[in-house]
C-alpha cells in the first residue's frame, strides 16, 4: 500500500516536471522564435495587417468592417451608407460580454441551419434589401441576380471580401451617390478583384475596405 | 473556370503535396522512433524529467505514464485558468469559472479542443500559449506514441515490452511537432497570419470610431493546431477567422498540415512492421474513404439544398468568400475524418446531408486518416476487426501481421470499438431526455437533435468541432462533455496499449497458403467494408432522427 503511493507520487512528479519541462521547449521558446522571425521578417503582417488612408489607420486589410450612417434616434439597426461598397452581412457577429473592460470584436456565424425560419428570413430581407440598394434609375437589378455572398452572413462574421458579382451589382449605386461614371467605377472593381491564387486556389475576391480607400481617393481626385 | 472544377483541381494539388511527402516524412518518423540516438536536447529534458529514456516498459508502465502524464496536464491547465485573473500577461482577462475551466482543460489533453468558450474575450496570452498550445503539442505526441506502442507490439515478439513512454513522448515532440510547426507557422504569418504580444489592438475604422481586437501568438498556436489535429482556435471563429487563415493558399495549406501525419503515419507502420506494403494498404483504406466523403461533401454543397441556401442562391451561409465552398467543403471532411475539429466554416450551416456527412465522419471513429496516432491505431483495430470477420468466413484462427488474433485480442478490440458510441449515443440520449439540456439547443426540430448528438460525438471522438448553434456553456454541458472527451481518450488507450502488450508477447506465425494476404487491395475492400458497416448498424438510429430527417425533408 504504502509502496503503492510512493510510486504514484514518484510518477506524477515525474509527469510535473516532463509537463514543466516541454512548456519551457514548447510554450516559451517556440512562441517566442516564432515571434520574433515574425516580427523581423514580416512586421506589418505580424501586427495585422493594419491600412492607412490619408495617413491614418482605417482598421486591418483582412478584417471586414460595416459601412453604416451613424444610428438615427429611436433606429435599432443603422442604415447602410450607400456610397461606399457594402459588405456581406454578418448576422453571427457580437461582442464581448465578459472582460468588458474591453470593446472588442467577437467573431462568429449564425450557425443557423438551412432550414431555420429565421434563417430564410434573413436571407429575404437581405436580397430585398440589396436589389432596393442597387437599383438606381437606368439600372434595375433582379432578385436572381444578387449572387449568394451579398444575402448570407460568413463564418467569422469578419469576411473582408465580396464576390466580384456582388462588386459588380454595386457600381452603378456607387456610381450615382459620388457622381462618378460607372466606367469609372467598374475599373475600380476590375483593378481590386484578385483571382483564384494560382488560377485555381479559393475563388475570386474583392476587398471592400481596400476598395472603398480607392474610392475615396478617386472622389476626391475628381 | 467554374468553381466546380477549381475545387477539384485543390483537391488534385492538395493528394499531390500530400503524396510528395508520405515517404520521407512517414520514414523520417519511423527514423525518430527506432533510432538509439539521443539529441544533445533531449538528454537535457530527459535529465528535467529524471526518467532513463533507454528503459523498456511493458504495456502497464507504459500506461501509467500516458496517465500520470494527462492527468498532471489536466490539472495544470484547470490551474492555470483559475488563477488567470492574477497572472501577469494576461491582459487583465479575469479567471475562468470552474466548469468552463474543468472542460477546457480536459479538452486540450485529450487532443479534442471542445471550447465552450469564446478564445478572444476569455483566453489571455499566458493561457493560450503556454497553456493550450502547449497540450496542442503534447496531446498530439502522446497519440503518436501510444499508435507507436502499438506497432511496436505487431513489430516485436516474444518480449511484453513496447518502448519508453517519455522517449516517445520527447522525440515526437521535439523532432517532429516543433521544426515542422515552426516552419508552418512562420508560412502562414509571410501570408498574414498574425503573430505579436502587444495585447488589444485599438484601431480607426473607415467610417469612423474605433475597433478592438487581439493581438496574440496566433501563428505559432494555428501552425500546431493542424499540424497536432487539435483545433482550438485562439478566436471564436476558429480557422474562418481572418487572423488565422488569411488566404486561400493558407487554408489549402491549413489542411494539408491537418492530414500530413495521420497520412504519412500508416508508412512509418509500414516501416516498423517490415512491410510497407502493409502500410499502402492502410493508406489505401483511408484516402478511399477520405476522398469518397470529400466527392459526396462537395456534391451536396454545390447542390446548396435547403431552403434557405436555395433562396440564396448557394452554400454561403457561415463560408468564407476567399474559401469558396470547394475549400470549404474539403476541410469540413478533412477536420472531422480527423480529429482536428478546427472548422473553416460552419457546419451547423451546411446543407442537410453535409451536416450529417461531417458527423458520420466523426462517428467513423475518426480513421480516416484519423487523429495524429489515434487514427492509426484506430484503423489497426478496425483492421482486427477485419480479419476476424474474414476468419469466420472460413474458419480458421485469424492472423494480421504474423501474429495470432486470439481470443484476448478479440475481447480487448470490440470493447475498444464498442467505447466511443456508447458514450456519445448515452450521453446525447440523455440530454434529450432530461429537462434542461434541450434549452442549448439554438435550432428547432431534426436540427437541434443534431446540435446534440454533435456534441457527444465530437467530445467523445475528440474531434472538438461543433453544430455551434448549441451553447455548450453551461454547467451540464461543460460537465458532461467534458466526461466524454474523458473517457472517450484515455479508455480507447487502455485496450490499444493491452493489446500492444499482448501482441508483443507473442511468437509469429509463418505465413502460409491459407494466410490473408492483408497488403492487397482485396483486404482494403473488405476493411472499408467493416467500417462502413459498423459504424453503419451504431449510429443509423441516431443519424436518422437528426440529419437524415433533415436532409430528405429538403
Amino acid at each position: 500500500m504504502n509502496n503503492s503511493v510512493t510510486n504514484t507520487a514518484r510518477l506524477l512528479w515525474a509527469g510535473l516536471r516532463a509537463l514543466l519541462v516541454l512548456t519551457l521547449v514548447t510554450g516559451v521558446v517556440y512562441p517566442l522564435v516564432v515571434t520574433g522571425i515574425a516580427q523581423a521578417a514580416f512586421h506589418s503582417k505580424a501586427n495585422g495587417s493594419e491600412i492607412t488612408s490619408d495617413g491614418k489607420v482605417v482598421g486591418s486589410s483582412l478584417i471586414g468592417q460595416s459601412y453604416n450612417l451613424p444610428l438615427k434616434k429611436g433606429q435599432q439597426t443603422p442604415d447602410a451608407a450607400l456610397q461606399w461598397f457594402q459588405g456581406r452581412p454578418a448576422n453571427g457577429l457580437g461582442s464581448n460580454s465578459i472582460n468588458t473592460q474591453y470593446k472588442l470584436i467577437l467573431s462568429g456565424a449564425t450557425n443557423l441551419a438551412a432550414d431555420n425560419k429565421v434563417l430564410i428570413q434573413q436571407v429575404k430581407d437581405a436580397k430585398t434589401a440589396v436589389v432596393k440598394d442597387n437599383s438606381v434609375p437606368g439600372y434595375t437589378v433582379s432578385p436572381s441576380q444578387v449572387p449568394a455572398d451579398a444575402v448570407t452572413s460568413s463564418g467569422s462574421g469578419l469576411d473582408p471580401d465580396i464576390s466580384p458579382a456582388y462588386a459588380e451589382l454595386q457600381v452603378h449605386r456607387v456610381a450615382e451617390k459620388n457622381n462618378l461614371s460607372v466606367a469609372q467605377v467598374e475599373k475600380l472593381v476590375k483593378d481590386h478583384t484578385t483571382g483564384r491564387t494560382l488560377g485555381f486556389i479559393g475563388e475570386p475576391r474583392v476587398n471592400v475596405l481596400e476598395l472603398n480607400i480607392a474610392l475615396k481617393d478617386l472622389t476626391k481626385g475628381s | 473556370m467554374g468553381p466546380e472544377t477549381a475545387a477539384v483541381l485543390q483537391l488534385v494539388a492538395l493528394i499531390g503535396a500530400l503524396a510528395l511527402c508520405y515517404i520521407p516524412f512517414g520514414n523520417h518518423m519511423a527514423r525518430v522512433y527506432s533510432s538509439d540516438k539521443h539529441w544533445r536536447v533531449e538528454k537535457w529534458i530527459y535529465k528535467g524529467i529524471g526518467a532513463n529514456p533507454d528503459t523498456e516498459m511493458r504495456w502497464p508502465a507504459y500506461l501509467r505514464g500516458v496517465l500520470a502524464f494527462s492527468l498532471v496536464g489536466v490539472l495544470f491547465l484547470y490551474v492555470l485558468q483559475r488563477i488567470q485573473g492574477i497572472l501577469p500577461g494576461s491582459l487583465g482577462f479575469s479567471s475562468v469559472n470552474p466548469a468552463q475551466s474543468f472542460n477546457t482543460a480536459v479538452s486540450f489533453v485529450t487532443n479534442t479542443n471542445w471550447q465552450s468558450y469564446y478564445g478572444e474575450q476569455t483566453m489571455g496570452h499566458v493561457v493560450q500559449t503556454a497553456g493550450l498550445a502547449v497540450q496542442n503539442f503534447v496531446s498530439a505526441a502522446v497519440g503518436i506514441a501510444v499508435a507507436v506502442a502499438l506497432v511496436r507490439g505487431f513489430a516485436r515478439s516474444r518480449t511484453g515490452e513496447i518502448g519508453n513512454f517519455w522517449a516517445d513522448l520527447v522525440r515526437g515532440t521535439v523532432r517532429i511537432l516543433v521544426p515542422f510547426a515552426a516552419i508552418a507557422a512562420v508560412i502562414l504569418v509571410a501570408c498574414g497570419a498574425i503573430q505579436n504580444f502587444s495585447g488589444i489592438h485599438e484601431v480607426g475604422q473607415f467610417m469612423g470610431g474605433s475597433q478592438q481586437w487581439n493581438g496574440g501568438a496566433v501563428a505559432s498556436q494555428e501552425a500546431i493546431k493542424e499540424l497536432g489535429t487539435n483545433g482550438g482556435g485562439y478566436f471564436n471563429a476558429n480557422s474562418a477567422h481572418p487572423f488565422e487563415n488569411p488566404t486561400p493558399f493558407t487554408n489549402l495549406f491549413e489542411i494539408f498540415l491537418i492530414l500530413l501525419i495521420p497520412f504519412a503515419l500508416t508508412r512509418t507502420f509500414g516501416v516498423m512492421v517490415g512491410s510497407v506494403r502493409q502500410g499502402y494498404a492502410i493508406l489505401a483504406t483511408m484516402g478511399t474513404i477520405w476522398l469518397g466523403f470529400t466527392a459526396l461533401m462537395m456534391w451536396t454543397e454545390f447542390a446548396h439544398h435547403g431552403p434557405a441556401l436555395q433562396l440564396a442562391g448557394g452554400a454561403y451561409e457561415g463560408k468564407e468568400v476567399r474559401f469558396g465552398v470547394g475549400g470549404s467543403s474539403i476541410f469540413a471532411v478533412s477536420t472531422t475524418l480527423t480529429s482536428t475539429g478546427a472548422v473553416n466554416s460552419f457546419h451547423s450551416s451546411f446543407t442537410g446531408l453535409g451536416g450529417g456527412i461531417t458527423l458520420l465522419s466523426m462517428m467513423l471513429g475518426e480513421i480516416a486518416p484519423g487523429g495524429t496516432g489515434s487514427g492509426l491505431y484506430g484503423i489497426l483495430i478496425m483492421a482486427i476487426i477485419a480479419v476476424f470477420i474474414a476468419g469466420l468466413m472460413v474458419g480458421r484462427t485469424p492472423e494480421y501481421l504474423g501474429k495470432k488474433i486470439g481470443a484476448r485480442e478479440i475481447k480487448l478490440s470490440a470493447i475498444y470499438i464498442l467505447i466511443t458510441p456508447a458514450l456519445a449515443l448515452v450521453f446525447a440520449a440523455a440530454s434529450m431526455a432530461l429537462p434542461t439540456p434541450p434549452h442549448s439547443m439554438l435550432n428547432p426540430g431534426a436540427h437541434g437533435f443534431s446540435e446534440v448528438l454533435y456534441a457527444f460525438t465530437s467530445a467523445a471522438n475528440n474531434n472538438g468541432s461543433a453544430f455551434a448553434g448549441l451553447n455548450a456553456n453551461t454547467d451540464w454541458y461543460n460537465t458532461m462533455t467534458g466526461l466524454a472527451m474523458l473517457f472517450g481518450r484515455f479508455l480507447p488507450m487502455v485496450f490499444v496499449l493491452a493489446l500492444a502488450g499482448s501482441l508483443a508477447e507473442q511468437k509469429p506465425v509463418p505465413a502460409t497458403a491459407g494466410t490473408l494476404r492483408t497488403e492487397k487491395p482485396l483486404f482494403t475492400g473488405l476493411l472499408v467494408g467493416a467500417i462502413i458497416i459498423i459504424t453503419g448498424l451504431t449510429y443509423f438510429p441516431a443519424l436518422a432522427l437528426g440529419p437524415l430527417a433533415e436532409g430528405l425533408a429538403s
